[in-house]
């Protein structure tokens, strides 16, 4: 019986979880003609929409452009955070504390409260829609979630190791490619994750920071799309593209789920 | 060795420096720039009428009732949403943590949700809840248009932004959980507690912190939003939050002096909220910093 109710609860929350994901990918394989039978099963499949989204500009540009964006905050986030982790972990100097408190403090903060300033700035020095724009915010914003995470993977790795190595006649370059490097590797990617989720994930920078194809990311061009008129929202293009930027980075997340689960909990329970 | 520990102090700050610079250029010198623009009447369509203007754009904002309903919207939908994935998160943590079959699929599915980007999301549910696409009226038999109504157009945001973030309230809850002892559980069993009274004086004060934990960063996250109401109702039907007012009086009325108003106000918000949580709770951040 009660093994019953766990497995009850087991399936109802698999399908909270796949219910709106399996409806858009139904959604974009409906024919246009049938969007509107208000069934959520599709009768008939077809792909106009995946090639209606790919043989326009916009989406194209708009993945380009996220891709890019994304990648290159992740990178420049992740080595910025690991020079910080890394002294905070391991080395006693005055300030720390602050240093933690206060990325906590930026992760709270609230991103509407500078993009007038941001907006006025980048008008003025012609950040305005390029993709140096987006990824000076996207690195600052994520940089507190990467100090935090790196820091709490870092605390469990055994940096004795270097030392014995050194001991056993490594050299400083050989320990750290050799016995830290692989150590290290896990927390880093997992953190270049998190960070790569947020910057793929951001709209309010998106859309306040860009105002073309140039810099213009994906959730932004979605929100924007039109349709043949104004007035008619393009469902199977919206639900399309959806799609594509959705299973990629899904399918990342359960790969790695095990670690991604110890990166989201272990900067905020382990601390 | 005092050589050595201020050689270290240097190299920690060196390293530090970076980061922190990033951090400061950022975020602490826009919020100062954003100050001094609230100060001034500045709107990009008449730069030519560039004045300081006081704290008149602040007495204009707090004297407007578009200010006060979009801060009870925002109330409305951090209340109603952090409510109820508290609750539901905490359910799921439990069903994770004690789940026979199936443990990693259950954690891959409850990924699922945050893997998906919020307009997508927030498109999805709209969709669904469509009077001509939608299934959710097919299947419940109803003929609602969801979001042209005010109520249901709360209950389509709320449902989207509960749908989206349980996993990680879950997730959080879940690492509290792992914490509690089950030796505790089991000596507790023996000397008569039923299962009602072992969760609510054994493992709810256990996890009391990774609640808290939980509570912080989802309500100051919740008062933040922005994606789910721009891309369901773009604040019709009196949906507005106040990140969209001061997006609206930003980026679309390009009032820059206005709007910086309204951010000031919107971050003094969340240092308030900040603030009744530590006074209210203690805090679990400073005894992690300070272990940190």
């Amino acid at each position: 019986m009660e093994r019953l109710f766990w497995r009850a609860g087991t399936l109802i929350v698999i399908g909270y979880a796949l219910l709106p994901v399996a409806w858009i990918v139904s959604l974009s394989l409906k024919p246009a003609a049938e969007l509107n039978d208000q069934r959520f099963f599709p009768r008939s499949l077809s792909l106009e929409h995946y090639r209606a989204i790919f043989s326009d500009a916009q989406f194209p540009a708009a993945l380009w452009n996220s891709i890019g964006i994304a990648l290159l905050a992740t990178l420049l986030a992740v080595s910025l955070a690991m020079f910080a982790a890394y002294a905070i972990v391991r080395l006693e100097f005055p300030g720390k504390r602050w240093i933690l408190a206060g990325a906590l403090s930026i992760a709270m903060f609230p991103p509407i409260a500078i993009i007038g300033p941001l907006f006025n700035l980048w008008r003025i020095t012609g950040l305005f829609d390029t993709w140096a724009g987006l990824i000076v915010p996207y690195t600052t914003f994520t940089l507190p979630l990467a100090i935090w995470t790196l820091s709490a993977f870092f605390r469990d790795i055994p940096w004795d190791l270097d030392r014995a190595a050194r001991v056993d006649g490594a050299s400083g370059w050989q320990a750290l490619r050799y016995v830290i490097a692989p150590l290290a590797a896990p927390g880093v990617f997992t953190t270049a994750i998190l960070v790569f989720i947020f910057a793929w994930n951001d709209f309010l920078f998106a859309s306040a920071l860009t105002s073309t194809n140039n810099a213009r990311t994906v959730p932004a061009a979605i929100a924007f799309f039109t349709g043949s008129s104004r007035f008619e929202l393009p469902t199977g293009s919206i639900a399309a593209a959806s799609v594509v930027v959705t299973i990629p980075v899904m399918l990342m997340v359960l790969i790695f789920q095990r670690r991604i689960v110890s990166g989201l909990t272990a900067g905020a329970v382990k601390g | 060795m005092s050589d050595g520990s201020q050689s270290e102090r240097r190299l920690g700050w060196l390293l530090c420096a970076p980061a922190l610079t990033a951090m400061l250029l950022v975020c602490a010198y826009p919020v100062l720039y954003a100050l001094w623009l609230s100060l001034h009447r500045y709107d990009l369509r008449f730069p030519q009428e560039w004045t300081f203007v006081g704290l008149a754009n602040y007495v204009s904002i707090l004297s407007s009732p578009v200010w006060w309903q979009s801060l009870g919207n925002t109330l409305i939908i951090t209340i109603g949403s952090v409510t109820v994935e508290l609750i539901l998160g905490l359910a799921f943590a439990l069903l994770m943590h004690r789940a026979v079959f199936g443990r990693r699929t259950l954690r891959a599915a409850v990924l699922v949700p945050y893997a998906m980007i919020t307009v997508v999301a927030a498109l999805a549910w709209k969709f669904a809840f469509d009077p001509t696409t939608g299934f959710v009226n097919a299947l419940l038999g109803l003929d609602q248009a969801w979001l042209t109504d005010r109520g249901s157009a709360f209950f389509v945001i709320i449902f989207t932004e509960i749908w989206k973030t349980t996993p990680f309230v879950a997730l959080l809850l879940l690492a509290g959980l792992t914490l509690v002892p089950q030796e505790l559980l089991q000596a507790a069993r023996v000397d008569g507690a039923g299962v009602v009274q072992r969760f609510f004086r054994v493992t709810l004060p256990l996890v009391k912190p990774a609640i808290l934990v939980a509570l912080l960063f989802r309500t100051l996250d919740a008062f933040r939003i922005f994606d789910t109401v721009f891309v369901q109702t773009r604040g019709a039907q009196d949906t507005e939050s106040v990140s969209i007012v001061g997006y609206n009086t930003l980026v679309v009325r390009l009032n820059l002096g206005l709007g910086s108003a309204v951010s000031v106000l919107i971050f003094l918000c969340v240092v308030l909220i900040a603030i009744l949580f530590v006074r209210g709770f203690g805090t679990p951040f400073t005894q992690r910093g300070e272990r940190g």
